[in-house]
């Protein structure tokens, strides 16, 4: 790593109120199928068209953890939130259906996680209850970055393929000794390694991710060994492996703790290659899986390592090399 | 790359490209070879069964239209794509491929509606095709009128 400042805020007092998950089909096939609150029958979710149904994913999402946490709509002060769309729409015209102040936030698939430090940061800052939500739609996704979805053509094997669904996190200022609560959470700065191939995101990726993890090590003197997991958003199963190497050479061994939500959210047989990407994933997995197994105590100190590649198709075309950042949430139980 | 040697910014592309999985070309080519061939064969037996009704030029347009119009069919079932997805090439190379090129962007952008929808997106992966072939055939003719016989 050939450049270091320390980027880690400490939260006192954000505690997660609830988790709750809304996937789509292929989703709740896949790993963790019965984990999601929500699954969709179809990918249309009763609406005609794939980004109407993104955005009713969001509505759903956001109304089904306020409910779940059993708080009311006028509880919530602030929403904070995005997705992969061009303008943020799923995530912002979701939001009008609420009274709270609405932070439409963009960092790819990074964006999850950077919801939650900005929603932490904002507890600190006097609101009790901020809603934090990220999500991504698969069909939506792939024609506005790559190609129509019928068009037959070869996939490379270092595609992902693009989660379909929301994660929405309640968070609260309050909370008692079983709570689970994001304790830490460091910045990602934009780390661009030159990598060209939009197909092959996790390797864009995991120079970001490498960053902002030993960043965080450095800054909390920390090992990776103090953690019971390590889970990246979407590096896939490509990048996870090029991160181990990268972290090695900065003199951490993240091997034993690190998975990826990407990576874990389908089986083999799905042919998604290297896995899922795409905002869903790590929303997904840690509303519907690591938060469960950190309230049940399997857990009791995580890392989360959000992912993001921040190209458009417009800078593709043109020719320019794929930045990425990483931003990371600790949560305790 | 060697074993041990720092991974850089300056030799990581190199690292990636040794790290990634490649796509197997032996097999992308049989496949290939085998599902276009398929298609050629099944475009052969339109020239013959309409050769028994139109001559040999009516019969190969014909055979031509057969092909497309059933690519575009698939298309809108969700099947061309799932061949594509093994056979490559073999799919996209044949006139089908071009028929699913044009109809694919055709179904996606519908929910724009008929003008800045399917009117406007309709070429978004045909038209360079469409572009380069025009622009390539015009400097083939000039080529073959200046120097050709």
């Amino acid at each position: 790593m050939d450049y270091y400042k320390k980027r880690t805020l400490n939260f006192a007092n954000s505690y997660i109120a609830e988790g709750y998950t809304v996937a789509g089909p292929k989703e709740n096939d896949g790993r963790y199928k019965g984990f999601f609150d929500f699954a969709l029958e179809d990918d249309m979710f009763a609406q005609n068209t794939f980004e109407r149904a993104e955005r009713k994913m969001f509505e759903h999402a956001i109304e089904g953890a306020i409910g779940k946490a059993n708080l009311e709509e006028s509880d919530i002060e602030a929403i904070v939130a995005g997705d992969l769309l061009n303008q943020i729409v799923s995530a912002s015209f979701a939001a009008k259906k609420h009274h709270a102040g609405f932070l439409g936030i963009y960092n790819a698939c990074a964006t999850f996680a950077e919801s939650l430090i900005v929603g932490s940061a904002m507890l600190s800052n006097g609101l009790e209850h901020v809603l934090c939500a990220a999500g991504s739609h698969f069909a939506t996704a792939e024609r506005q970055y790559r190609f129509p979805l019928e068009l037959g053509v070869l996939r490379s094997p270092v595609t992902q393929w693009t989660a379909t669904g929301v994660g929405a996190t309640v968070l609260s200022n309050k909370g008692d000794g079983k709570s689970v609560r994001i304790t830490r959470g460091t910045l990602g700065r934009v780390v661009d390694f030159g990598v060209m191939d939009a197909n092959n995101m996790g390797a864009a990726m995991a120079p970001s991710a490498c960053d902002t993890l030993v960043t965080f090590f450095r800054d909390t003197e920390t090992q990776p060994s103090d953690f019971d997991v390590i889970y990246t958003g979407d590096l896939g199963k490509l990048g996870s492996d090029i991160l181990m190497d990268l972290t090695a050479q900065e003199g951490y061994d993240v091997s034993k703790q690190l998975h990826d939500c990407g990576a874990s959210l389908y089986w083999d047989e799905q042919q998604t290659y290297q896995g899922g990407s795409g905002a869903a994933c790590s929303a997904l997995v840690f509303n519907a899986v690591l938060l469960g197994r950190l309230r049940r105590g399997e857990y009791k100190r995580i890392l989360l390592a959000g992912t993001g590649a921040l190209m458009s198709p417009t800078t593709y075309f043109q020719g320019d090399s794929i930045p990425a950042i990483t931003h990371l949430v600790e949560v305790c139980a | 790359m060697e074993a041990n040697k720092e991974i850089t910014r300056a030799n990581y592309k190199q690292y990636v490209f040794e790290k990634m999985p490649k796509s197997s070309h032996w097999k992308n080519m049989l496949w290939a070879f085998v599902v276009g061939g398929t298609i050629c064969a099944i475009g052969q037996a339109f020239i013959f069964l309409y050769s028994l009704w139109f001559n040999m030029q009516d019969a190969s347009v014909l055979a031509s239209a057969t092909l497309v119009f059933i690519a575009a069919m698939l298309t809108g079932f969700g099947v061309y794509d799932v061949i594509g997805r093994f056979a490559g090439a073999g799919s996209t190379i044949p006139i089908t491929g071009f028929s699913n090129a044009v109809v694919s962007p055709a179904l996606e952008f519908r929910a724009e509606g008929y003008i800045y929808g399917v009117g406007a997106k309709m070429f978004l992966v045909a038209g360079p095709v469409i572009v380069n072939g025009v622009t390539i055939s015009v400097i083939v003719a000039l080529l073959t009128l200046l120097f050709g016989g």
